[in-house]
């Protein structure tokens, strides 16, 4: 696709990767984004192993770094949306929020490039495992019928107008609830890597184009300022994920009344 | 002479496609663009008039900004899966 004289990649090529071992097995073949979610599994494995393995009173080094870690979920995520109920999901939740980070990071991280969650598979598995935790949650604390009531009844709603909530409730409640938090990873983090791509295309073209030169600075330190705004946008979509699972578990253990 | 009406015609429809993404995911985010803007201004005011509750009004932003940026993800979605 040529867009304004610059060659522009279509989005096949700059999302599929070809598998890289294990070719000829459609189980066990293994791409770019496969192994970006090995490594950051194994680096979320050993950030705790390593962080708790040898526990000392004064920490450093690694177990600093995950004593860290733990406290920021324990603080920002589970204290301000569950409160101290929510402390048997902590590890879930620290769990989660460094395996998305780690995953989602490796899109400025030179030979990588690729954010690994802008692919749908993994969001979508992530956010199906926390629609089954925060539903069983639910049933298991306020049994069936008063889960599905406090979930789908609002409370304070005039008679007149209770249908209509209710069928929007049920709707934004169980269908829009896991959607959203799949689609919401996922949408950050490709429009992240297309306006990387972009500029980066840019860039490479402004080089070549001897007149053009001039305004490489400008295109340049967008492309550089933007490394710097994903930085954060990785953080906050994995930050984001975490506190909406929070909130939704939270929703199942205490109902509003 | 058919022929190449018949091609420009498919060239056509694939612009007035690309077209209509442009659109579908522009008028997706103008709401939320705005709802975006109301609450982290709100916020930021709240936050001002008291900073011993900023870290109880950040949690509640985040959730405030997930919730309306769902709407234009559900636009975002929408131009791509348009055909």
């Amino acid at each position: 696709m040529t867009l304004l004289g610059l060659d522009v990649p279509p989005l096949d090529e700059l999302t599929h990767w070809p598998a890289f071992a294990f070719k000829n097995s459609s189980y066990l073949a293994l791409n770019k984004v496969g192994l970006i979610y090995l490594i950051a599994m194994v680096l979320t494995l050993a950030l705790f192993l390593i962080g708790g393995s040898r526990k000392k009173l004064v920490p450093h080094g690694v177990q600093n770094m995950a004593e860290v870690g733990v406290e920021f979920v324990r603080d920002q995520v589970v204290m301000q949306t569950i409160g101290p109920d929510g402390m048997t999901f902590l590890p879930y939740l620290t769990a989660l929020f460094f395996f998305i980070f780690f995953s989602n990071i490796f899109e400025i991280i030179p030979y990588f490039q690729f954010p690994a969650n802008a692919r749908i598979a993994m969001p979508m598995v992530l956010a199906l495992i926390t629609y089954v935790i925060f539903n069983v949650v639910g049933l298991a604390k306020q049994g069936p019928i008063k889960y599905v009531k406090n979930a789908i009844v609002p409370p304070g709603v005039p008679k007149a107008i209770l249908p209509l909530v209710v069928i929007i409730e049920l709707v934004s409640y169980f269908l829009v609830r896991p959607f959203s938090l799949m689609v919401r990873l996922f949408a950050n983090m490709l429009a992240g890597h297309l306006i990387l791509a972009t500029f980066s295309i840019i860039c490479t073209a402004v080089f070549k184009k001897s007149v053009f030169v001039v305004i490489l600075p400008f295109s340049f330190g967008l492309l550089f300022a933007l490394t710097g705004f994903e930085i954060l946008v990785s953080f906050l979509q994995a930050f984001i994920f975490t506190i909406l699972t929070a909130v939704y578990i939270g929703g199942s253990i205490h109902p509003e009344h | 002479m058919l022929h190449v009406l018949a091609a420009a015609a498919v060239d056509n429809n694939a612009g007035l496609q690309t077209i209509g993404r442009g659109i579908v995911y522009g008028g997706a985010a103008i709401g939320p663009g705005i709802g975006i803007g109301l609450v982290v201004g709100n916020a930021i005011t709240a936050m001002a008039r008291q900073p011993e509750s900023a870290g109880t009004v950040r949690t509640t932003m985040f959730l405030g900004i997930a919730f309306t940026e769902a709407l234009a993800l559900f636009g975002f979605v929408l131009a791509f899966i348009l055909k």
